[in-house]
């Protein structure tokens, strides 16, 4: 693949992506779209954009070559992008800045975000606490209970956080939520989508601004590694992080890349969020791509033990990576990517998400199989302070 | 001539304009959908919108967003709903039925599929909420070959561009947003409706019905004076879900009332 220049003007991957909206949004997707087309190009915003970045988010990000994990294997080495070290602690927040840039530059006062597990939102509610912007955060009742921390993490920064109680009170419903509060208040508000979904141009655009992850990687192999990974893995929810590490590496067609789903309680189970292994085309919060749905087309209730994977569709341009060949895509189980999550905490002293948990997992099925001088490079897109509950809990504690 | 094209050419030599009332098939409960129908009927209705329940509404507000929820908990499909417009069909061949809901369940049937089985069960359009004109020319190609209308959405900030592609992608009616919003949104500015249906007159010859915060008879009333069509939907569903057991009457008296009301504008 010499050159790669999706997606078309009309925002598809191939068959996938679009604007499947109703008319009410059609005119501030139109706008957005021109002012993202603006600013693209403008090297004033560009410099804006690496400025915050470098000082306000901590990039470029390091790889670290995870050496005892990779001995405990005795195969593959296994390359880790840190992250997990950004300011609020994961990859959410290299969109986030550039979208509440953009939301700067078209003079928008209030900023909307949809969350799940409350990464985006926190992250969304930091920038808006650097920007004085006004702040509202919809998160499904349910997410409410399960990340009590976040949510309070959010009200400290200054955000208002609104339970949506429709549907099944999840992400997706945030994210119906969210679109319902724009089409309404378009005039003075910016909604900050915080993965590659949702109608053109958000996933190309939230892709954009998370593909300084890939190419800071491109950069840092050859001098850590001494030369490109031979294969990215990434896990996969909407598939921000995921993106975000394989559209550099797109064109590299000697680098394997590899999405790793979550299987939760296995995929025979009914009970997992492996959209892209197990679901099939549909439309859903504005784009097609593959969908977790029952025979007459209603979405599913999705289960992973991270929230953050807990999500029925996921971005087109990963459903065309899938068709293509280009990408491959994998589902590791909850215990599988518990384990992975221990391995990694007691070997390198580094305690990941749950989400990445699950790229680490597959690193883990894969590289004892491979030979010492073959690189894996893993993104370990957050850091699991988050997720203390969770662990804990599985592990029979009660904090 | 279309079933929506005769109707609208028998209400303007009458001189009336056409009421559209919308709920949601299988709320509140599988059973009153047809009772509901032929009772909008009997109360004034001149086409009917057959909502489809659908999990995530992303344009539909808090009252058609619960409508839908109890509709999937009694189990409701799309199969379900032109199966009930198959039997409203035995005892009324008149009343236009549109089908409104969202673009996934009609494609987890099959767009083939669905104008072939809708169209033998006397559906006679369809509004898919989420296929804009850009996405919607595979649909239309398939319903215009089955003989069904495919109605489209305008809304206040439609341009004048898209206002082209909609009018020559349309059939039957153009059904005007009168809202920046969701359904059941607040209020109708009928001034500036009628300002922006004269535009619109401009670029098609089709009827243009407006709906979206018609919430009375006097709203009903006003915008009959300038449209050629009144949708109403979260208001008539409010109804049904204050008195689920009385489904039908309460839907019939209702809808009277705002019949009542309109054709008052004759005079007005």
């Amino acid at each position: 693949m010499r050159i790669y220049d999706l997606p078309d003007a009309k925002g598809h991957f191939g068959p996938y992506g679009g604007v499947f909206v109703s008319e009410t949004l059609i005119s501030a997707l139109e706008d957005l779209k021109a002012a993202y087309a603006r600013f693209k190009g403008d090297p004033a915003f560009h410099a804006e954009f690496e400025y915050e970045l470098k000082h306000y988010v901590g990039r470029p990000s390091p790889i670290y070559h995870a050496r005892r994990w990779s001995e405990h294997f005795g195969g593959a080495q296994v390359y880790l992008k840190r992250e997990d070290l950004n300011h609020t602690g994961a990859h959410k927040i290299n969109n986030v800045i550039g979208q509440a840039l953009l939301a700067r530059h078209l003079g928008k006062p209030r900023v909307i975000a949809e969350t799940g597990a409350g990464q985006h939102g926190v992250a969304t509610a930091t920038i808006a606490a650097r920007y004085g912007m006004e702040c509202v955060v919809y998160m499904g009742s349910e997410d409410i209970k399960r990340q009590a921390q976040n949510v309070y993490r959010m009200k400290l920064l200054g955000a208002a956080v609104v339970p949506v109680e429709s549907g099944s009170k999840t992400l997706k419903d945030a994210l119906n939520e969210a679109m319902r509060d724009w089409v309404t208040n378009v005039e003075n508000t910016f909604y900050i989508i915080g993965t590659v979904a949702g109608p053109h141009p958000y996933p190309m655009m939230v892709r954009d601004f998370q593909s300084v992850i890939g190419k800071e990687a491109l950069e840092q192999m050859p001098e850590v590694a001494g030369r490109q990974p031979d294969a990215v893995l990434a896990c996969v929810g909407g598939g921000s992080n995921a993106i975000g590490i394989f559209h550099p590496y797109i064109t590299h067609e000697a680098v394997r890349l590899i999405g790793v789903e979550a299987a939760g309680y296995g995929i025979e189970t009914g009970k997992h969020s492996a959209t892209l292994c197990a679901g099939r085309a549909g439309v859903l919060h504005g784009n097609r791509t593959y969908l977790l749905q029952d025979e007459n087309g209603q979405i599913v209730e999705t289960h992973s033990i991270s929230a953050g994977l807990d999500y029925p569709g996921v971005g087109p341009e990963h459903a065309w990576l899938k068709d293509s060949g280009r990408a491959e895509y994998v589902a590791v189980t909850d215990d599988e990517a518990l384990e992975a999550f221990h391995k990694l905490c007691r070997l390198e002293g580094i305690i990941p998400a749950l989400e990445s948990s699950h790229a680490l997992a597959y690193a883990a099925k894969i590289a004892p199989r491979m030979r010492p001088d073959q690189i894996l490079l893993v993104n370990l897109s957050g850091r699991g302070d988050k997720d203390m509950h969770t662990v804990a809990e599985k592990s029979g504690l009660n904090l | 001539m279309s079933r929506i094209a005769d109707t609208f050419a028998r209400l303007r030599q009458e001189g009336r304009k056409a009421l559209i009332p919308f709920f949601t098939a299988g709320d509140p409960d599988p059973a009153s959908c047809v009772p509901v129908m032929h009772a909008l009927v009997a109360g004034g209705a001149d086409i009917i919108e057959l909502g489809v329940p659908f999990s995530d509404p992303m344009a539909d507000g808090p009252v058609i967003q619960r409508s839908s929820e109890r509709a999937l908990r009694n189990g409701v499909s799309l199969r379900d709903v032109i199966g009930w417009v198959a039997e409203f069909r035995k005892t009324d061949s008149q009343t236009p039925v549109v089908l409104m809901g969202y673009a996934n369940p009609v494609e987890a049937m099959g767009e083939e599929r669905f104008a072939k089985v809708a169209r033998e069960a006397g559906v006679d359009g369809v509004l898919v909420v989420d296929y804009p004109p850009e996405e919607a020319h595979n649909l239309v190609g398939i319903l215009d070959a089955a003989g069904l209308d495919t109605v489209f959405l305008l809304s206040p900030t439609t341009s004048d561009a898209r206002l082209r592609e909609v009018a020559a992608l349309g059939r039957g009616y153009l059904y005007y947003v009168s809202l920046k919003g969701v359904t059941g949104a607040a209020n109708i500015d009928t001034a500036e409706v009628s300002r922006r249906l004269q535009h619109i007159r401009g670029f098609t010859g089709l009827p243009v019905g407006v709906g979206f915060g018609i919430r009375d008879g006097e709203t009903a009333r006003a915008v009959a004076q300038v449209a050629d069509a009144v949708v109403i939907g979260s208001r008539l569903v409010q109804e049904l879900e204050a008195a689920p057991a009385r489904a039908a009457p309460r839907a019939q008296a209702f809808l009277a009332g705002i019949r009542t009301a309109m054709d008052g504008s004759k005079a007005a």
